[in-house]
Parts: structure tokens; C-alpha cells; sequence
């Protein structure tokens, strides 16, 4: 494929804005093969925003989004979307479709169609993988618990081996120990499938289970990037008054 | 100079909610044009298919049957009051026919069925919307508008027809039970008198509309759902709009198409 050195994911200068509202202001940021990115910011910086651009869910306006070294057109999206997963913030499961038919959707349709017994006992597996047990394949996304069906959205996102993972505020609405369960799980499966993996977060707890690499997005730009093992000793007053969860600093906090 | 600013403002609004209508009109037709696209091109979902007919079609036989068999037996009243004014009592089994058959069959029904589905469509679209279920199918390489909106739309297409020819049946039943033990028709001559004043044709175009009005009912559910706004109040908004839509749009292509099949 392409050499270690072409990031996976590219992001070169990507804006964005609704009407009047400028989100997103002009965002670089690169993650390499096998990297897992955690891009923080506060409430409405933008994260979501751009995570949906990669996707294609929301088009940008200008800049440019590469896998690796190309132009992101429809059709390289949807091929990697073939080798995609992600984990949505309140979990996104299918309502109309059982726990094991949630976690087999890929291989129930679509090409990578497998006979329905085999596509169960794969779902149960994946089940088995983020410690949820055979019998709550049969039931309904509405009978689990929060943290439950964070889990089996995970199972989903992993249950087509991806290449690259997203996950969307993985730990809110969680108890702190159900937090740390999940983040120990997702830096885990990660490092397991070898996956490129950006999560977007403000809980710091995630920040430093799951990262190798962090960014801070502030007013729609990257504002510092950096080895989680820099993050203490950044040097960016926005940073520390970030992981600190500081209410007096250069952020300005409405309240 | 205020008189000058408020009359800005008037046209402004004026012209902001007319800018708004175009803008809603031409995102409904190119939803509607892509949904169609997508329905006639695979992949298909078959099973998806099988599951909106059933909830479409069979859920809503209760519902379209008892609205034909009331308003056929009404029907029967009312053509026998005004037809006995000229002496003209023995219209009342083909009346009824041509009425239910024509008009009321399918306009009915798809008005009921457009409560009923119409709403449960764009509630449950729009939930998906809000809780992020759409996303999450793109990110599952699935497209939603192939395996969400196309099945309902084929399903309504599908269904509302079949929904039409039994109101047709129940609605001249409804006229035969009024018109036999309430009016003193004789069984046999209503029954005759019912089928050999009614034309295919008739038949034919009531079920054409039904068709129509399937596609508008299951369409409204969709686009509003798909569109829907954030939180209960979006979704809440979504379900009152596609209803009210669906019905507005019934009525407007009821006449169209009535006007359509009269001249040919």
C-alpha cells in the first residue's frame, strides 16, 4: 500500500460553517497508521463536526481530507467505510433489531454477506470480546443498561476487524468505573487490531487510557498536538486550563 | 424614516418566507427523485421490503375497512334522500359503486392511512435522525436512503392499491347492508344493479390514484422524518408535518389526477 510515512488520515485546512457560524476554521491534523488520536475541546468546538467531514455525513467547505496521500472522493470513502467502525456517542444501535443482529449488520447485508448461523455465532464472539455474555444476543437495544449498550456498540464497530475506528465521546453518561472498563477496552481492541483510531472526548480520564497522540481544538482550529506523555508539561496555557478543568484561564467559559 | 424601515422589514419577511418555500419545495423534490433513484436501482433489501408492506398494508386494513364500510352505508343514505326528490331511488347500489370505486375508496383510506403511517414513518425516521441510527448505517456502508426510505416508499406503492380494492369491496358492502335492511332493496337487484353500471375503468382509476397517494403518504413520512429536527420537539414537529402534508398533497393530487383520468 502506501509507505509508513503518508498519514492514514490527512486533514489539510478544512473549514466549515452553518450560515453565520464559522466551526470550523482551517483544521491540520494528521494521524499515522496505527495511531490512536484523541482530539479534546470543549463543548462545541467543533470535534463532532469534523469527524463528520472525514465521514462525509456533513460536506466541508474548503481544505482538503487525504487517506493515505489521496484525495478523499465518494468512492475511496466508501471503500473505506468497507474497512470502517464507529462508536457512537449514545451508542446509535438499531432499535428494530436484536443485540446480535446490531452487531452483525455488516454481515447481514451488503457484500460481506455470511449465512445468518455464522453471522451469530461472529456476534457473539465480538460480544464475548467486549465481556458481555451469549444471552443478551436475543435482546432488544431498549432492555440494556447505558454502559451495556455502549458495549455492544463497540462490538459492532469491531465486528468487521476495521481498519480505522472512530469513537465519539465513549465515556459520557457512563459511571467512572464503567468509564474506565470502556476505555481500558477500546486502548485494548486498538492496540489488538493494529487500527488507526481517533476519539474525540472531553473526559481526561479517556484522554490518557487511550492516546498515543492528543489534540486540542479550540475555536476551530488545532491549538496544540502532541505525545500524550507531553500533555502535562505542554507549555499551552489553553491545555492546562483544559485538563485541569480550570474555570479561570484564556478560555473564556460561558456560564 | 421608521414608516421607511418597518416597510423593509414587512417585505424582508415577506420575502425570507417566500425564499424559504422555494428552498423546501426544491429539497422535496430532489429527496423525491433520489428516493426513486434508489428504489429502482440495487441493492435492494427485500426483507425490509416484506416488513413496511405488512405494517403498511395488512396493519391498515382495520382501520381502511371500517372507514369504507361506515361511509359506504352513509353514502346510501344520502344518494337515497336526494335521489328520491326526482323519483330516482334505484340510482343508490350503482351511485355508491362509482362513488367508493372513484373517490371515496382511495381518498379515504389514504387520508386514514396517512394518519397512521405518515406519522409512525417520520417519528420513527426522526428518531433515527436524532440518536444518530441515520449515521450510523452510512458508517455500516449502508445507504439509508436505499434501506430505509426506498422500502417504504415501494411498500407504500405497493400496498395502498391493495388497500383500495378492499375498501372498494367493503364500502359497496356498507352500501348493500344500509341499502337491503334499512332502505328495502331487494338483495339480488342491488347486487345486479351494483355491477352492471360499474366499469373497469373505474375501477381502474380509483386504484391509479391509490397508487399515488401511497407514494405521497410514504414519501411525506420519510422526507420529514429524514429532515427532522433535534431533540422530542423535532421529532414531534416532523410527525405533525408529514401528516398534515400528506393529506394537503392528497387532496391536491385527488383533483389532478380525477382531472386527468375524466378527459382521457
Amino acid at each position: 500500500m502506501s509507505d509508513a510515512g503518508t498519514p492514514m488520515i490527512e486533514l489539510r485546512g478544512v473549514s466549515k460553517s452553518f450560515g453565520a457560524k464559522h466551526v470550523l476554521r482551517g483544521v491540520d491534523l494528521a494521524v499515522a497508521r496505527g495511531e490512536s488520536l484523541v482530539v479534546i475541546g470543549g463543548s462545541g468546538t467543533g470535534k463532532s463536526v469534523t469527524l463528520k467531514c472525514i465521514l462525509g455525513l456533513i460536506p466541508h467547505d474548503s481544505g482538503q481530507i487525504l487517506l493515505e496521500g489521496q484525495p478523499l472522493t465518494p468512492e475511496r470513502r466508501a471503500r473505506m467505510l468497507e474497512r470502517f467502525g464507529m462508536l457512537f456517542q449514545g451508542g446509535a444501535l438499531f432499535d428494530s433489531l436484536s443485540v446480535w443482529e446490531n452487531v452483525a449488520f455488516r454481515l447481514l447485508r451488503g457484500p460481506a454477506r455470511r449465512p445468518r448461523a455464522e453471522a451469530r455465532a461472529l456476534a457473539v464472539d465480538k460480544l464475548r470480546r467486549v465481556g458481555l455474555g451469549p444471552d443478551v444476543a436475543d435482546l432488544y437495544p431498549a432492555e440494556l443498561s447505558g454502559g451495556m449498550q455502549k458495549r455492544v456498540g463497540l462490538a459492532r464497530a469491531i465486528a468487521a476487524d476495521p481498519q480505522i475506528i472512530f469513537f465519539d465521546e465513549p465515556t459520557t453518561g457512563l459511571d467512572p468505573i464503567m468509564a474506565g472498563v470502556i476505555n481500558d477496552l477500546i486502548r485494548e481492541l486498538v492496540t489488538e487490531m493494529g487500527a488507526t483510531a481517533i476519539t474525540i472526548t472531553h473526559d481526561m480520564s479517556s484522554v490518557r487510557a487511550i492516546a498515543d497522540t492528543v489534540a486540542m481544538l479550540h475555536e476551530g482550529r488545532i491549538r496544540w498536538r502532541g505525545p500524550v506523555s507531553r500533555l502535562d508539561d505542554s507549555g499551552d496555557p489553553y491545555v492546562d486550563q483544559f485538563i485541569h478543568g480550570r474555570a479561570e484561564g484564556p478560555i473564556e467559559a460561558v456560564r | 424614516m421608521t414608516v421607511m424601515t418597518s416597510i423593509q422589514g414587512f417585505l424582508a419577511a415577506i420575502g425570507a418566507a417566500t425564499l424559504e418555500l422555494c428552498r423546501a419545495i426544491g429539497a422535496l423534490a430532489l429527496f423525491a427523485v433520489s428516493a426513486v433513484a434508489h428504489a429502482a436501482r440495487p441493492p435492494w433489501y427485500p426483507a425490509e421490503l416484506g416488513r413496511q408492506i405488512l405494517r403498511i398494508g395488512y396493519f391498515s386494513l382495520p382501520v381502511v375497512g371500517l372507514t369504507a364500510l361506515f361511509t359506504g352505508g352513509a353514502l346510501a343514505l344520502q344518494i337515497y334522500l336526494g335521489g328520491s326528490r326526482f323519483n330516482a331511488e334505484s340510482v343508490v347500489p350503482s351511485i355508491v359503486a362509482i362513488g367508493m370505486v372513484r373517490e371515496l375508496g382511495p381518498v379515504l383510506g389514504a387520508l386514514m392511512v396517512a394518519g397512521r403511517v405518515s406519522a409512525s414513518i417520520a417519528a420513527e425516521l426522526g428518531t433515527m435522525r436524532v440518536t444518530e441510527q441515520i449515521d450510523a448505517l452510512t458508517t455500516l456502508s449502508t445507504d439509508p436512503m436505499k434501506y430505509l426510505v426506498a422500502p417504504r416508499i415501494l411498500a407504500a406503492v405497493i400496498a395502498m392499491p391493495m388497500l383500495a380494492a378492499v375498501s372498494d369491496v367493503i364500502g359497496v358492502m356498507g352500501g348493500y347492508l344500509v341499502g337491503v335492511e334499512r332502505l328495502g332493496f331487494n338483495p339480488g337487484a342491488y347486487l345486479r344493479n351494483t355491477a352492471d353500471y360499474l366499469l373497469l375503468q373505474d375501477v381502474t382509476s380509483g386504484l391509479i390514484k391509490a397508487a399515488a397517494f401511497g407514494f405521497i403518504v410514504a414519501l411525506m413520512g420519510c422526507y420529514h422524518g429524514y429532515n427532522s429536527g433535534r431533540g422530542a420537539q423535532g421529532v414531534g414537529r416532523a410527525t405533525t408535518n408529514a401528516v398534515v402534508s400528506a393529506c394537503i398533497l392528497i387532496f391536491a393530487a385527488n383533483y389532478i389526477l380525477t382531472e386527468a383520468l375524466f378527459s382521457s
